[in-house]
């Protein structure tokens, strides 16, 4: 195998999707009975099949040699975080096999395996022991770690006692210092702030320039643009692309163009009476065209295409259109709310959902249509799109939310006054 | 340079050794929960030291006070009640925290790899330490009486092995159906308080008829709490042999259920915790 540090061969791994009791995979003892008792009490009923198979990785097979950089890019879903689990040893295969030569870290997420009870110094040992360091070699890289981290002073205070900016540098110091000759990263940038994430990418290049692999997985286009010398586009557990970072992210955001208007005839999941049902839902922008990824602050148009069954018009409609996360939703777009107007539609046609300034930071979102005619739902999709934001404009600012600060998501406009400012309010409140 | 083969099956055959390679682990988590204990309560170990004592004065007022049941040898009752309630603690409160040690580590086992055993097999070492404390009062509260103990106490070790053995067969059984139905940990702290009941911990097992006496065996604790009566007390102290070998082979039963139960859901606990 000649000097490749990775290799992985037909790589498959299998779950199975449970029907009922969607959400978590353990299921409660309380259900296992119940399901017991009703299968002894039916035992010639055909069981129904509660679960179908679903590959999250499908014959995947890959090389990386010595002192690459690779990125792994894909959408939500596409296997990413499979494949690291798999690497890092979290699960096994289903089928196919990887080799892998030399000691593998994985930075999955900093921080994991602090205690907040314990200081510095105790969670040093005790996460260079979690992520693969002996004592001893803990010991000798002790005082660099307490350095790069910038915390000596506070080394034997409890960590709760830290700032989370203390903690995040405490934590990437210690993994930093790991010396692996594979390091996987998934997503580390989402903490900490612009300053930080410069730095842990200038630790990783570091650690790339020293002949070591690294594996990033990453939303962040434009870091892994930066970072990685060859890029891998994951879709649906399969290799799509492989190749130099600049050819993969043209075929990732080419695939996700693809995606974007969606046929849903062939989808079974609805809910309502289904008199009349969505066909198409295209998500446009303000030049009506449809470029795959959506800035924040931008316009955003959605075509909501519909057939009815008959041929009359339809009368007093409610249409709306929920902005979805996984398993939440952010807000919601209603014709009822901006309107007092009764809403006819022809019984075949679409209707433009238009939102001018779209108030969504960095993701993925899936948008949910619903349509009720006389008071009476018709049809109901949870997922019948996908719409991908990239971070734009939102504030007029030019700065973007912070990757994964508290309350990411929603953008909302807003103003800030001191009473300075605002000397009308200082009286009323001398008053 | 070490390679690494992942496959199917893999992990399964070099299990053991693994377990060896991540030994250091063991003793971090150990010593983590060792901190974080005699840290978190203010009382710290003066709990460790308050909770038996307490226990012991309420059964000895219960049991010999009120119900007027027999010791056993020339031991003050304060002592018997002691000597049982040393194993009974250590195995509940092992139960206790062995039961929850993956679901309160989650972010351990969802993102590295390691023999998941290690979790609550270390998770014992904090009870087997308050258990050190609880003995060291119990040679104080000899000492206060003046009864020294034969050589019957050559033994203990043995009878200490088997309660650990039997701590960390059920632990992990209880562990691994813990992240498998996850309320299972309503069920735990009633078989704990169960235990408490069918246990000899306030009173000696002589006084169980002898026709019953094998079918109180069948409670493998039962065994544990007297060996240590039998060699922690001084005088005429008769050991139920049958009830030993019992104790001894319900041990080793639950333990191998425990480990191959904790070995066979190990697989998938990362996909569902």
């Amino acid at each position: 195998m000649s000097n490749s540090i990775i290799e992985t061969e037909k790589l498959g791994k299998k779950y199975r999707l449970r029907h009922s009791g969607a959400g978590h995979g353990y299921v409660t003892l309380r259900e296992a009975i119940v399901n017991g008792l009703k299968r002894m009490s039916r035992p010639m009923h055909s069981p129904v099949p509660a679960s179908e198979d679903f590959w999250a990785l499908n014959d995947l097979s890959f090389r990386v040699v010595l002192g690459e950089t690779v990125a792994i890019i894909g959408r939500n879903g596409a296997g990413k975080s499979t494949l690291l689990k798999i690497l890092s040893r979290i699960t096994e295969p289903t089928v196919g096999r990887v080799r892998l030569k030399g000691r593998v870290s994985s930075l999955l997420e900093v921080g994991t395996g602090f205690h907040p009870e314990l200081t510095g110094r105790e969670n040093i040992y005790l996460n260079g022991t979690i992520l693969g360091m002996t004592k001893k070699e803990v010991d000798r890289k002790f005082d660099a770690i307490v350095d790069f981290a910038g915390v000596d002073r506070f080394i034997d205070t409890p960590v709760k006692h830290f700032s989370s900016g203390m903690q995040v540098r405490l934590a990437f110091a210690v993994a930093a210092h790991l010396e692996p000759e594979i390091l996987i990263i998934d997503e580390v940038l989402a903490v900490g702030d612009a300053v930080f994430q410069k730095k842990c990418l200038g630790k990783m290049q570091d650690v790339a320039a020293d002949g070591r692999t690294v594996l990033f997985v990453s939303h962040d286009l434009a870091a892994v643009e930066k970072l990685c010398s060859r890029a891998i586009l994951l879709d649906a557990g399969r290799c799509r692309a492989d190749g130099p970072t600049k050819e993969t992210i043209a075929h990732y955001q080419a695939a996700i163009v693809e995606a974007g208007s969606v046929d849903l005839n062939t989808r079974k999941d609805r809910r309502g009476a289904g008199l009349v049902k969505f066909s198409r839902i295209q998500i446009l922008d303000e030049h009506f065209r449809e470029p795959g990824v959506f800035l924040s602050g931008k316009p955003l148009r959605v075509r909501m295409h519909y057939l009815a069954t008959g041929s009359k018009p339809l009368e007093n409609c409610r249409v709306s259109l929920t902005f979805n996360g996984w398993g939440k939703t952010y807000f919601a777009a209603s014709t009822e709310l901006v309107s007092d107007d009764c809403l006819n539609l022809s019984p075949e046609g679409y209707i433009d959902c238009v939102i001018d300034e779209l108030p969504l930071s960095l993701g993925t979102y899936y948008l949910g249509p619903f349509i009720e005619v006389n008071g009476e739902v018709q049809d109901w999709l949870d997922s019948a799109a996908t719409l991908q934001v990239e971070d734009g404009n939102f504030y007029g600012t030019g700065r973007d939310y912070p990757k994964g600060g508290a309350g990411a998501t929603v953008l909302v406009k807003h103003r800030w006054q001191t009473p300075q400012e605002n000397p009308i309010a200082v009286e009323t409140r001398d008053r | 340079m070490d390679e690494l083969i992942i496959e199917p099956g893999r992990i399964e055959r070099q299990y053991w050794t693994d377990l060896w390679r991540y030994r250091e682990l063991f003793y971090f988590l150990a010593w983590r929960d060792l901190l974080v204990r005699y840290k978190q309560t203010v009382i710290g170990i003066a709990w460790a030291l308050l909770r038996p004592l307490l226990v012991m004065l309420v059964f000895t007022v219960v049991f010999r006070r009120i119900a007027k049941l027999p010791s056993e040898g020339t031991a003050p009752y304060a002592v018997l009640v002691f000597a049982g309630m040393l194993p009974w603690q250590f195995v509940a409160s092992s139960l206790t925290e062995s039961s929850t040690s993956l679901i309160s580590n989650v972010n351990l086992v969802s993102k590295i790899y390691f023999p998941r055993l290690i979790v609550p097999a270390s998770s014992i070492i904090t009870s087997f330490v308050d258990f050190l404390i609880s003995f060291a009062i119990l040679l104080v509260l000899m000492l206060w009486y003046r009864s020294v103990p034969s050589w019957h106490l050559l033994l203990l070790p043995a009878f200490i092995a088997l309660a650990v053995l039997l701590a960390i067969g059920v632990g992990v059984w209880l562990c691994a159906l813990n992240v498998k139905y996850r309320d299972f940990r309503y069920v735990v702290p009633f078989i704990v308080q169960f235990g408490l009941y069918v246990s000899p911990v306030g009173f000696s097992s002589s006084v169980v008829p002898p026709k019953w006496r094998l079918l109180y065996s069948l409670n493998p604790v039962v065994g544990i709490i007297d060996g240590f009566r039998w060699a922690l007390i001084p005088g005429r102290v008769g050991l139920y042999w049958p009830g030993v070998a019992c104790s001894v082979g319900l041990t080793t039963l639950l333990l191998f259920i425990g480990i191959w139960y904790f070995r066979k859901t190990e697989r998938v606990f990362a996909d569902i915790i």
